[in-house]
């Protein structure tokens, strides 16, 4: 693969004197018009479509969103579960549920604990899964999240890491061992917001984690999954740098299937009051925006969102979900009680979500990669 | 008259060949079958759900049509090999839709790769149809490799932008003897009759049809479309002037004397 010179921490570094309040409130009605009727976007267009003068076009936007959703993905939507092995945490992110000053019984998942949650899960029918640990090298090694892997891999058929950023060769050790994703949000583009929220701890490395996805790509991931945690900084700027985070991983691994989340801050413990709230209407026009600007990039919707507001959604730009959740580690067998990193506003079933998505005219995807390794 | 499409060594009648991603209900597929008159299916492995047979794909296809794995999500050679083999094993059928894509952006197959996976495959003894970019030297050496067909695309997957690799793609029909396939772009049956009507051997239709507002219906548009192309190729059509007659010949001061 032709590496390129810059990474994205060279590029954000430029887009980030971009005064983006300043685009966002020259931008006409008409300027929207004519972004709607070109057949690609480039960065202005999609900057443009997260003003306020686009705001007062959603309908408008939506209809071509969906279009272009169907042309690319079908009436098609991906279903996945994440699964916590671990909750401990060396980090001091001051929104988390799992911060390592919050006193909570922590715990980790035995390998058999872990193959009972996976038999759990099986049941449902699902094929994809995410597994998440908390920021704890020393807690979670490597070696222990490879352990699980190779349990998780008699199950099923993809399974993705949401886990501390590694090095390139980790990343490697855990595609050989048989994981061909990469779930890593960024939390927040903005250097310095995010320089506040996360005051001491290895996350506090901003540029490590911003180019862990890269590192991954080089190391041959097949699906990379990005996003920032909406309520943290300014939502136009961070879906704008977000957007361009996946536009520049598109460009640089063109053979890894880039995707986005937008989740927004949800209640959790340590009673985090997002600055910067973010409400349906700027997440929908965000999802919309993407979807122009990136036709072919992932969006992932997760159980964060309300039962009504997913549904909702499920025409709108969105391609994969989750669904069945619990961010309790132990969560999907019954005997286990804890407590979760956030709380889930969508607890329907696998079963019923795939009903629901039935219901809507579109086909619930169980199983989108078959393992070859 | 005997107008049959000859794949390895089977003889088709049916020249629409049909592709089953993005359609909202599985349900739905033995009906468009039906209705597209089809005798060969596309099915990607990376979808079959062997595990639940309401979710396996493989269980809504009718054992008269030929089931042709694809190996969509291969980003090389050796992926496609791979899923070659897994798909040959599960479905027993040894056709197979060679698909290397490593450009996520625009699916653009990478010939170079699937050149390689052509080669290995047919040794094994598949019938091979590369998906590929309507270049003549990459479809020469798939040709000597021993490929059954070559599909070129028309456009990128899922564009539904027609037949934009025209001028490629008649250099193809020219120069290869094999089957030429329209693999990927083809929007509507009036692209589809266009792609027959200068010679392409077959067309291969899933976007058009499975996120078309009534799939069974675009099924029976494109069976009857693809039809009428291949009898206007039959027929062989009539010279169209390029030019109105000139009021002013260029020519009109020669005299037969």
């Amino acid at each position: 693969m032709k590496a390129s010179i810059m990474s994205f921490y060279d590029e954000i570094v430029n887009l980030q004197s971009v005064d983006t309040e300043a685009v966002l409130d020259s931008v006409t009605t008409s300027q929207i018009a004519r972004v709607l009727d070109k057949p690609e976007l480039g960065y202005e267009d999609y900057l443009a479509l997260l003003s306020p003068a686009a705001a007062n076009m959603m309908e408008e936007i939506a209809q071509r969103a969906h279009k272009v959703t169907i042309r690319h993905f079908g009436r098609c939507i991906l279903l996945y579960t994440p699964l916590y092995l671990a909750d401990f945490c060396v980090n001091y992110c001051i929104y988390c549920g799992f911060n390592a000053s919050n006193q909570i019984q922590r715990r980790k998942l035995s390998l058999p604990e872990v193959e009972l949650e996976a038999q759990e899960i099986a049941k449902t029918g699902l094929k994809h899964i995410l597994i998440l640990t908390g920021e704890s090298r020393q807690h979670s090694p490597v070696s222990y999240i490879k352990d699980c892997v190779s349990i998780l891999r008699k199950y099923f058929s993809s399974i993705s890491i949401e886990i501390y950023p590694l090095s390139e060769n980790e990343y490697a050790e855990f595609i050989a061992a048989g994981v061909d994703g990469l779930t890593i949000y960024q939390e927040v583009y903005d250097e310095q917001i995010y320089g506040k929220l996360h005051p001491k701890g290895p996350k506090r490395d901003y540029p490590f984690r911003l180019e862990a996805p890269e590192r991954a790509g080089h190391a041959g991931v097949r699906t990379i999954n990005i996003g920032p945690l909406l309520g943290l900084g300014s939502w136009p700027r961070e879906v704008f740098l977000a957007g361009m985070h996946a536009a520049y991983l598109q460009k640089k691994f063109p053979d890894v299937e880039v995707s986005v989340s937008f989740p927004r801050m949800r209640p959790q413990r340590g009673n985090y009051e997002p600055e910067y709230p973010v409400s349906d209407i700027q997440l929908v026009q965000s999802l919309l925006a993407l979807r122009l600007f990136l036709p072919r990039v992932g969006i992932t919707m997760s159980t964060r969102e309300s039962a009504t507001l997913r549904e909702n959604l499920i025409p709108l730009a969105v391609t994969k979900m989750s669904a069945g959740s619990s961010t309790v580690v132990g969560g999907h067998t019954d005997s286990i009680d804890g407590i979760g990193q956030f709380e889930i506003s969508d607890d329907r079933t696998v079963d019923q979500m795939r009903q629901v998505i039935t219901g809507h005219g579109y086909k619930p995807i169980l199983k989108d990669w078959h393992d070859l390794t | 008259m005997d107008d049959k499409l000859k794949i390895g060594d089977v003889r088709l009648d049916s020249r629409l060949f049909v592709g089953t991603g993005k359609f909202a209900d599985y349900k739905l597929i033995p009906e468009v079958i039906k209705a597209s008159g089809t005798q060969v299916v596309t099915v990607a492995l990376r979808r079959v759900d062997f595990d639940i047979p309401k979710e396996n794909m493989l269980e809504y296809l009718s054992p008269d049509v030929i089931m042709m794995p694809n190996t969509s999500g291969a980003r090389n050679a050796e992926e496609a090999v791979k899923i070659a083999r897994i798909a040959r094993a599960a479905s027993g059928s040894n056709w197979v839709k060679i698909e290397v894509i490593s450009d996520q952006k625009y699916l653009l197959p990478d010939n170079f790769e699937t050149i390689k996976a052509s080669e290995i495959l047919t040794k094994e003894g598949f019938v091979v149809l590369p998906y590929m970019s309507p270049d003549l030297m990459a479809a020469k050496r798939m040709a000597d490799v021993g490929v059954a067909a070559i599909m070129p695309l028309g456009a990128p997957i899922g564009t539904n932008r027609g037949l934009k690799t025209r001028e490629l793609v008649k250099v193809l029909i020219a120069e290869i003897d094999l089957p030429i396939i329209i693999d990927a772009g083809i929007g509507r049956p009036s692209e589809a009759a266009e792609a027959m009507e200068m010679g392409c051997a077959a067309v291969l239709v899933n976007t058009a049809i499975a996120t078309a507002d009534d799939p069974v219906l675009m099924a029976k548009a494109f069976e009857q479309a693809v039809e009428g192309g291949r009898k206007a190729y039959l027929a062989g059509p009539g010279v169209t002037a390029d030019l109105a007659k000139a009021s002013s010949p260029l020519t009109g001061f020669l005299r037969n004397e």
